[in-house]
């Protein structure tokens, strides 16, 4: 049914015929998936449409019963969320991103802490904890996010700065592809604009994003393209500058059959 | 609200939309109070200002209180519960407990004891060293891999090892005539104090198991996993390995403080240091630790312990029943993990 594309090494993440299923419920069905090198791709779906197990097999936290990924063309099989991100691809989870307790620095460098060079470093595993705040404040520089202390716990910040300090570090490491799942879901009005914006900023410099939400209003005000997941699989790409916000919807209830939107975009 | 330094970092414009600039040109008389706040933020200063109220208090009560002999003695009386505090702070920093370290100890005394009759006293040292770091290990294995909960876990070490330290020693004790197993109960006298090298080597003990945990990774990412083990696997730590390499490493300071034990009272006793558990909790607990993890550290262990033994020495100086020394222990537990609840450190994050 659907056939093996040759992949297409401008596109900065791909994925074929994906399916995963968990005794009798099928959360994918050969979805298909596509990201554009610097784009932002807000992914949208009604509950349980599969969603999570898509981005959850993009970015390795679970491994589907069959299908491809492509990074830049090349098949990947990620094992581990960590195999995921050695390769590129950071994500943000909902929450649980940040440990609270340690302050913006340590965060943005915890799992990839630096040491120290010379003795201190390779003897007494002494960590370059100068080094690291230095690199942490030009990075939060660089996208504009701005803090009292680059040493401030990240427990004494406001949602929308953890929020930030999640989506700093993962833009730090990322070297391809960010995917956020939801980022702006804890968030009020103000700091869900601000933490947009931080998103608009982190593709400018290069990144693609991947965007799950589910706030339509926000999704038209950020994506490039919106990738319309239903029953498991994607059911159409549409254009957000072109698309009527309710006809998306319509997608995604069932209301509207994928080929009834004129302006969905070829995929 | 802000806990900020005179080595302020400040970045980027406007995401939080305050005014550019702000908090960074502070008065010298500004600063000190931002100083003072930090200072109270702090974990440690509370035990300390503790600390100090139980030696005025004691001093200003009693005539045997304040002299080197006494203060002397109260080292001497810390550094066993002192030294197996270190290895309980690393396990409570992960949010774990450890029921088991005081038995651990004891297997530690008896194993050394009943080799350094017939065997050379380092190869003594060796077994016993062993002995606690694979037990400690145990409980790393059944808690890091096989997700019990520490406290069962441990509550079922400390009954195994109890008994079997009895099974193994047939119940006896065994005298240490080794130099090398009881040289931590001498030292120097420096005037009427006596500075025993136990207490030099907690004290080492303690600043290098401070470095650990504030200068390594290793140390951020017992922080992190205690503060939260959720975020701490999405971050790429390898929660599983880190929660085992605390339990094996808190074994090498029950070593230690076996070797303490050895130097205290040079008699190996399989039914020696029964709630030597419960003290050590009590110290790091009193030392400002959040039992729920991600919060503190040994230099509030070290106060802790110094808080637990002063105040039990001074009861006594002025002599007070011991019974109500407990009493009095019991209720500064109480007001410590109150003070943790209620200053907000124990939210979950």
């Amino acid at each position: 049914m659907t056939e093996v594309l040759v992949a297409t090494p401008d596109l900065a993440m791909q994925a074929r015929g994906l399916t995963k299923r968990y005794g009798h419920v099928v959360a994918m069905q050969e979805a298909d998936f596509d990201l554009a090198r610097g784009e932002i791709l807000a992914v949208v779906g009604d509950n349980g449409a599969g969603k999570s197990t898509l981005i959850k097999a993009l970015s390795g936290a679970l491994i589907p019963d069959a299908g491809e990924v492509y990074l830049e063309g090349q098949p990947i099989q990620f094992a581990t969320p960590l195999a995921a991100r050695l390769a590129g691809v950071e994500t943000v989870y909902q929450e649980l991103a940040v440990a609270t307790q340690l302050d913006i620095a340590q965060n943005m460098f915890l799992g990839r802490e630096k040491r120290k060079s010379g003795l201190f470093g390779a003897v007494f595993r002494q960590l370059d904890k100068k080094g690291m705040r230095r690199q942490a404040t030009e990075h939060m520089q660089t996208l504009g996010i701005r803090v009292q202390s680059i040493r401030q716990a990240v427990e004494t910040l406001s949602g929308g700065q953890r929020q930030a300090v999640a989506v700093a570090r993962a833009a730090a490491w990322g070297r391809k592809v960010v995917i956020l799942d939801e980022p702006t879901a804890a968030l009020g009005v103000r700091e869900t604009t601000q933490v947009l914006e931080l998103i608009r900023r982190v593709r400018d410099q290069g990144l693609s994003v991947v965007l799950i939400s589910h706030s339509m209003p926000e999704v038209f005000a950020i994506a490039d393209r919106i990738h319309i997941h239903r029953l498991g699989r994607r059911a159409a790409v549409v254009n957000p500058t072109t698309t009527a916000m309710s006809d998306v919807v319509a997608v995604m209830t069932g209301a509207l059959r994928p080929d009834q939107v004129a302006s969905a975009l070829p995929h | 609200m802000t806990v900020q330094g005179p080595e302020l970092h400040r970045a980027g414009v406007g995401l939080t939309g305050e005014p550019e600039g702000a908090g960074v040109s502070a008065t010298p008389s500004l600063q000190f109070g931002r100083r003072v706040r930090r200072l109270f933020a702090y974990p440690t200063t509370g035990p300390l200002v503790a600390l100090v109220v139980i030696f005025v208090v004691f001093s200003a009560g009693t005539s045997t209180f304040l002299n080197a002999g006494n203060m002397s003695l109260i080292a001497q009386q810390s550094v066993v519960i002192g030294t197996l505090a270190l290895g309980q702070t690393l396990i409570i920093l992960v949010s774990g407990i450890d029921l088991a370290d005081g038995a651990i100890m004891v297997l530690g005394t008896v194993v050394a004891g009943s080799y350094a009759s017939h065997a050379s006293p380092l190869i003594a040292m060796a077994l016993g060293l062993l002995a606690c770091v694979g037990a400690a290990a145990a409980n790393g294995v059944v808690i890091a891999w096989f997700r019990l909960p520490p406290f069962i876990a441990t509550l079922g070490m400390y009954t195994i090892i109890a008994a079997g330290a009895r099974l193994y020693t047939d119940s006896r004790s065994f005298p240490i005539d080794s130099d090398l197993l009881s040289a931590l109960g001498s030292g120097p006298d420096l005037g009427a104090f006596t500075a025993t090298y136990g207490m030099i080597l907690w004290v080492v003990l303690t600043l290098v198991l401070g470095y650990a945990l504030n200068e390594t990774a290793w140390g951020v990412r017992v922080y992190a996993i205690g503060n939260s083990p959720a975020a701490a696997r999405l971050n790429g730590v390898n929660v599983t390995r880190v929660v085992f390499s605390v339990y094996a490493v808190a074994g090498v300071f029950y070593a230690f403080a076996a070797w303490q034990a050895l130097g205290r009272t040079p008699i190996a006793d399989p039914s020696g240091y029964q709630i030597a558990n419960l003290d050590s909790i009590t110290a790091v607990v009193i030392g400002g630790t959040s039992l729920f993890g991600g919060r503190g550290g040994v230099a509030g262990t070290f106060i802790g312990t110094l808080i637990v033994v002063a105040l039990k020495n001074g009861l006594t100086q002025a002599g007070i029943d011991s019974l109500y020394q407990e009493i009095a222990t019991g209720v500064l537990v109480m007001l410590a993990v109150g003070a943790d609840q209620y200053l907000g450190r124990g939210q979950r994050a």
